[in-house]
């Protein structure tokens, strides 16, 4: 097997409580985003990180790239130790790291055009500047399937789509190894989800980009994912080889993500299993397994209620955090 | 049986502030909804789907925006364009409710949620404010919300996106709407949590009798919940057809199209290296609508003729009544062109 070229280890992120109102009283609890998280990435490959919101998977993606500092854990980049790294150091490995963000509506700087926020990085970078500078935006702009033309308009000129494109041209700009997606599909229309996945597919085939790839939804996943890991409140409760995932889920809570997809066909045959509620705090989670308030499992015993089940195989190369992973549902 | 909402040829205008032109954001649409059935209004943004529920509501805000005259809006026998505005109220918020898309903007947030719920029972059928306070209760408890006692007299900043959804639900429902609006009641929320409003809507459906006209981009979300689907592109409708029929049969390129841009769990995990067959290009803008067919430049089947000439709406047979299933699009006089050019 290739080394991996992401490979994080019990990565931690806890929020403090915050304090009442003008920072007086007791603070709350605090909030355990992140949990003891672990996966690998191979080069060249996409793991999807799925799960509800809150369920910590944006927190992961940006403590990876130090975009939040990760209290605990160790995460390494190209053999490189991310969470060791100075300053500079760590700024010269974002040129190999770099995240696309699911808002393409609040992630592009309203006041800057389209070729001023490809040429910011290019010069911090030091990349290229003048000429050589011009050359790359445009071949960035074709290389995402947008005219060069829209190099001077600005982000409110732009539909969801196009600024979108934009955002991983940006990422693109500094030729880096491994991208965080984060939702980056999530807030577009359909015809146009799909234009942007087969573009991020041709990208990744094109440019050896190893991919995070974050998302609610197990179907657009699919798409694009070699290996699927499932979070909820801030632990991995199933990980697995994408067709083996989708081909037979161990956890609960993954059965009922993909019983949640809505399915293009009205003949379709099928029990959708809808979960009662929202996710619990991840400041107040419940005792023994987390998931065991909304668990539709019909075993589900005092056990679920008391013991934290651990991650643990239960087929080669598939983990699942469950007391009963051997009788899925 | 009378249509309980007919909508016939209904062209709402708006005149843009750069002398850019005039936009046909809906441009001579025609359909209807039956008492107690679910009507799917499908398209991408940007095809006037939107504006046809504000129209039907009559909350285009004018100028810019206008009804052209022929258009014609019928709800149980009125018309709703010439009504005075004390009718018009009488009816929307009543007789005809709507949930918005953005759960998070469009509930106020320095009023309870109970309040918010409870005043359009006030307004409109003139309750007490405790027998107002004691409906919104039941609305929550209806919504499927746990401990709607508590809940009601929460601000909308406590509750979850879910919740809020919910929140907008039994506000929209609580006069017992005969048609309820859901303008893409779930694009914001989680899939779980899509699955849990999908399946309340259904229920208080059969539960009211109400009919419901739901719009989406996602032909997956109508699959499950509507009857008959209305699909529509550039300010027009361009298929029309019982939900089984359309999926059955698309017969539009756009709606096939939309189909194939739907990500499915049952693809195999291959297909074409898990390409997805969307559709490709972007609606254009309101103001230059193409010639000839609207979606030609798109369209993967286009020739000659769809360059010159705009298809109008053709029956396409099959199953059911004549114009049960109808195509605007000229395929269906030349079927043997169903083979995409390289």
């Amino acid at each position: 097997m290739t080394p991996a070229l992401v490979d994080v280890q019990g990565l931690v992120k806890h929020f403090p409580g915050e304090r009442g109102l003008l920072g007086l009283g007791r603070p709350r609890a605090v909030v355990r985003a992140v949990d003891d998280v672990s996966f690998a990435i191979a080069p060249g490959q996409t793991l999807g990180l799925v799960g509800e919101s809150g369920c910590g998977k944006s927190t992961v993606g940006r403590a990876i790239l130090r975009l939040i500092e990760p209290d605990a854990g160790r995460v390494t980049i190209d053999g490189q130790d991310v969470v060791a790294l100075g300053a500079r150091p760590l700024r010269a490995l974002r040129r190999r790291m770099q995240i696309v963000f699911q808002d393409p509506y609040g992630s592009l700087n309203p006041r800057m055009t389209v070729h001023q926020m490809l040429a910011e990085p290019l010069a911090i970078h030091r990349i290229a500047r003048g000429a050589d500078a011009e050359r790359r935006i445009a071949s960035l702009l074709e290389e995402v399937g947008l005219d060069p033309s829209f190099a001077r308009s600005y982000p409110h000129e732009l539909s969801g789509g196009q600024r979108q494109r934009v955002g991983i041209a940006r990422a693109l700009s500094v030729e880096p190894h491994f991208l965080v997606l984060d939702e980056p599909v999530s807030a577009l229309d359909v015809s146009v989800q799909a234009q942007v996945l087969n573009l991020l597919a041709d990208l990744q085939q094109r440019r050896r980009l190893t991919y995070l790839f974050i998302a609610h939804d197990l179907a657009v996943v699919k798409h694009i994912a070699d290996h699927v890991a499932v979070m909820y409140l801030g632990k991995i409760v199933e990980r697995a080889p994408a067709p083996v995932l989708y081909a037979g889920p161990r956890h609960p809570y993954t059965t009922s993500l993909l019983s949640a997809v809505p399915v293009p066909d009205p003949k379709a045959q099928r029990q959708r299993i809808v979960l009662a509620g929202d996710v619990p705090s991840p400041a107040h989670p419940p005792p023994g397994c987390p998931f065991n308030p909304r668990c539709p499992h019909p075993k589900k015993d005092a056990r679920c209620r008391t013991e934290r089940p651990a991650l643990r195989e239960v087929a080669p190369g598939q983990l699942a955090a469950c007391h009963f992973a051997e009788q899925p549902l | 049986m009378e249509p309980l909402l007919r909508v016939r040829d209904l062209k709402t205008y708006f005149v843009t502030e750069h002398g850019s032109g005039t936009a046909r954001a809906v441009d001579g649409v025609s359909f209807e909804v039956q008492p107690g059935e679910t009507l799917g209004i499908v398209g991408e943004s940007g095809c006037g789907k939107t504006v046809t529920s504000l129209s039907i509501l009559r909350l285009i805000p004018e100028p810019p925006g206008h009804i052209r005259p022929g258009s014609f809006i019928e709800f149980e026998g009125r018309n709703l364009l010439t009504l005075e505005p004390r009718e018009l109220r009488a009816i929307r918020g009543n007789q005809i409710a709507m949930i918005f898309q953005e759960p998070m903007t469009s509930l106020n947030p320095v009023f309870t949620v109970g309040d918010q719920i409870a005043e359009a029972a006030i307004v409109h059928q003139r309750l007490s404010r405790r027998a107002a306070r004691t409906r919104a209760i039941e609305m929550l408890n209806l919504v499927g919300i746990p401990d709607p006692d508590e809940r009601v007299d929460h601000y909308p900043h406590q509750m979850s996106g879910g919740m809020r959804q919910r929140v907008m639900i039994a506000m929209a429902l609580v006069c017992h709407p005969k048609l309820l609006i859901a303008d893409e009641p779930t694009t914001a929320l989680d899939v779980t949590i899509q699955a849990q409003i999908l399946e309340l809507l259904d229920r208080l459906q059969a539960d009211l009798g109400m009919a419901v006209m739901l719009i989406t981009h996602d032909l997956g979300v109508v699959a499950g919940s509507a009857d008959r689907v209305v699909v529509m592109y550039a300010g027009q409708v361009v298929e029309q057809a019982p939900t089984t029929a359309l999926f059955a049969r698309p017969l539009h390129p756009y709606t096939e199209g939309l189909l194939a841009s739907v990500p499915r769990l049952d693809a195999p995990p291959a297909r074409e290296h898990g390409r997805l067959h969307g559709i490709p290009g972007q609606v254009p803008a309101a103001t230059a609508w193409p010639d000839g067919c609207r979606f030609h430049p798109r369209c993967r089947y286009a020739w000659d003729r769809c360059r010159a000439e705009a298809p109008p709406l053709l029956d396409a047979g099959g199953e059911g009544e004549p114009g049960a299933h109808t195509v605007r699009c000229w395929l269906l006089t030349e079927p043997r062109r169903r083979t995409p050019h390289p």
